[in-house]
């Protein structure tokens, strides 16, 4: 992307001043390498966010930031419904409350791996994985509205985890006023055998080591030492999220003249959040919202078990659970007054700072857990958010490295069995239904996460506390 | 099982994190029928799923963008519910109605080896033209 237009205001932060049709500025935190080597389609996109009704402050785009649908990958807005502010299911996406969970093995490398071929080969058996490969629980629709308006509570009170878990999950493991009955019939089926699988595409679960330690202090109050072995898991809510997404983009695409609203790009489609739409899309998010949390329960019981088989003494304690494609209402201070806001996460990750309620008591000195995800052979990190991080950006950070290659440039880059052959000779061992989706997946079509993360902590978003690498992959 | 089409003329083409689709045709159907190919195709190699099972969708929508949508979105719909994947489409469209046929097989992930699932179609890049005489459908699908 060209640099002309945007204002540098420091040397992580660019801004372009309001103009046309947008209601506030277009914000982007990255470093000029990040910024130059983004889509100029990002620029379009917020931009574009930036014009929507009752928007608050700026429209953001985080380190990580890439051309998305609509809102950019990695974009941040917030919205006033006294202000006739919007809810867009194109702004938070189909993949509704897709987020990372990471659980402290308690185990060190050295311990791990005489274990970690058999570790791979258990979890490619025991973890459901790529399209088609349906779960252990196979659930009527009574069953599934337990699960959407349960969340992760309804795992447990399954007996997949403990209440200790849920004390690591954001929200506790439950979204309140989740609206099953504004879920479509479609989006149930969708769902029957889905819950406690991983998916495709970038979604994985790692095996993965604390390679680097950068807040000595805040590693150890997560738990984190050098050489820790951790289990990190990498998905969504599947087939529900999925068809909520596809219906409601829809609905609101055709709503959008009869409510007023004018749509620089379909995909922004959205609806005034005090609207009869608005609220039944709230209410499905948030029922789509519970069965990530439900989902990504269910396979830390597999994981649990997995490990129970291999490495009994391993404890599998929920590190944090948090999303990253989301629309959460929130109170934000905004020029001095407090304001209850709808803040639009889409591949973008909260970052409350310290002292925060809704962060884990044991955490709350920090801020809370940031988890951001590599690809298979990068890294990954964990962040906590920063004080400064509700001033710049609602408190928001990135999500993950971002891609810098399409699907169909890497798969005709690299073959997926030399990625797995390579990799295996760094000692990291990969598990894939699919070799070309293992090569749309080379790590060398990310970005540079190592960049994304410090920009993130240049720009007063977050800072780093660990860094993780992976030994296992499962891939979709 | 419906006879061999003409060979349809779809193509892949590139997203920042997922995977543009595009059918072309004589008539609106043929660009349809093209473009669920192209869905196909960015799943697994069309060549290896046999057309074994026929499926009838159908559909509606106020414009020919709609439809687009809506048909994309059936595909998915099928291919996740029913757990198969399609090789061969017969699509008859009127006015912004669609009735169809896939054929398919059940999804073997040892045999198709599918490299993403598709999570749905977005409005993203999407567009149904008719220009030359050719007709051109794409969108961006979400993988």
């Amino acid at each position: 992307m060209d640099v002309t237009g945007w204002e540098r205001i420091t040397p992580t932060e660019w801004r372009i001043a309001p103009s046309g049709a947008m209601r506030v500025p277009a914000v982007l935190y990255a470093d000029e390498t990040l910024l130059r080597d983004m889509d100029d389609k990002v620029r379009e996109q917020l931009v574009n966010v930036a014009t929507l009704p009752g928007i608050v402050r700026a429209a953001y785009a985080m380190p990580d930031a890439h051309w998305g649908y609509g809102f950019p990958i990695g974009g941040v807005a917030a919205f006033d419904p006294r202000d006739g502010g919007v809810v867009s299911a194109g702004g938070v996406g189909f993949d509704i409350s897709c987020g990372v969970r990471t659980l402290l093995t308690g185990l060190t490398r050295t311990q791990f791996l005489p274990q970690q071929l058999a570790v791979a080969n258990e979890l490619a058996r025991a973890i459901p994985a790529g399209m088609g490969r349906g779960g252990r629980l196979h659930l009527s629709t009574a069953e599934l509205e337990e699960v959407l308006t349960g969340g992760a509570r309804w795992a447990v009170a399954q007996g997949y985890g403990n209440e200790a878990d849920l004390a690591h999950i954001e929200e506790n493991g439950r979204i309140l006023h989740a609206k099953p009955g504004c879920v479509s019939a479609r989006a149930i089926a969708r769902q029957r055998d889905e819950v406690g699988t991983l998916g495709s595409g970038n979604h994985y679960l790692e095996v993965q080591v604390v390679t680097a330690i950068q807040r000595p202090e805040a590693a150890a109050c997560l738990g984190l030492a050098l050489e820790d072995v951790v289990v990190t898991i990498h998905c969504g809510s599947r087939g529900l999220g999925h068809q909520i997404g596809t219906d409601y983009l829809r609905e609101m695409v055709i709503a959008a003249p009869g409510l007023g609203i004018r749509l620089p790009d379909r995909e922004l489609a959205c609806a005034p959040i005090e609207s009869e739409l608005g609220q039944r899309y709230l209410g499905a998010m948030r029922a789509a919202m519970n069965c990530a949390l439900a989902n990504r329960q269910v396979l830390t019981h597999l994981v649990r078990e997995a490990f129970a088989r291999l490495l009994p003494s391993a404890g599998l304690r929920v590190l944090y659970d948090v999303s990253h494609n989301i629309c959460k209402e929130e109170t934000h201070v905004v020029d001095g007054v407090e304001r209850r806001l709808f803040v639009h996460r889409k591949g973008a990750t909260r970052a409350f700072g310290p002292g925060h309620p809704a962060v884990p008591e044991e955490y709350r000195g920090l801020g809370q857990p940031v988890l951001i995800g590599g690809s298979m052979g990068t890294a990954s990190f964990v962040l906590v958010g920063a004080p400064t991080g509700e001033a710049l950006g609602f408190s928001s950070a990135c999500h993950g490295a971002g891609r810098n290659m399409s699907r169909t440039q890497a798969s005709r880059r690299w073959s997926g069995r030399q990625v797995v052959k390579d990799l295996a000779e760094r000692g990291i061992l990969i598990r894939s239904p699919s070799m070309r989706g293992v090569a749309e997946e080379a790590p060398e079509a990310y970005k540079s996460v190592e960049r994304v993360v410090a920009a993130a902590e240049a720009a007063g978003l977050a800072y780093r506390v660990a860094r993780l690498e992976p030994l296992v992959c499962i891939k979709g | 099982m419906p006879s061999p089409p003409d060979a349809p003329d779809w193509e892949l083409y590139a997203h920042g994190a997922d995977v543009g689709v595009r059918g072309r045709g004589a008539t609106l159907a043929a660009a349809f029928e093209a473009i669920a190919m192209a869905v196909t195709a960015a799943i697994t190699d069309p060549a290896g799923v046999q057309p074994r099972t026929r499926v009838a969708i159908q559909c509606a929508a106020p414009d020919a963008d709609g439809l687009l949508y809506e048909w994309v979105n059936a595909l998915v719909y099928e291919m996740a519910t029913r757990r198969m994947l399609f090789a061969r489409y017969h699509v008859r469209t009127e006015g912004t109605r669609l009735d169809a046929e896939a054929w398919g097989e059940a999804l073997d992930a040892g045999r198709h080896e599918p490299a993403v699932e598709v999570k749905g179609a977005t409005y993203t890049d999407l567009c149904v033209t008719h220009e030359g005489g050719r007709w051109t459908a794409q969108c961006i699908i979400d993988v």
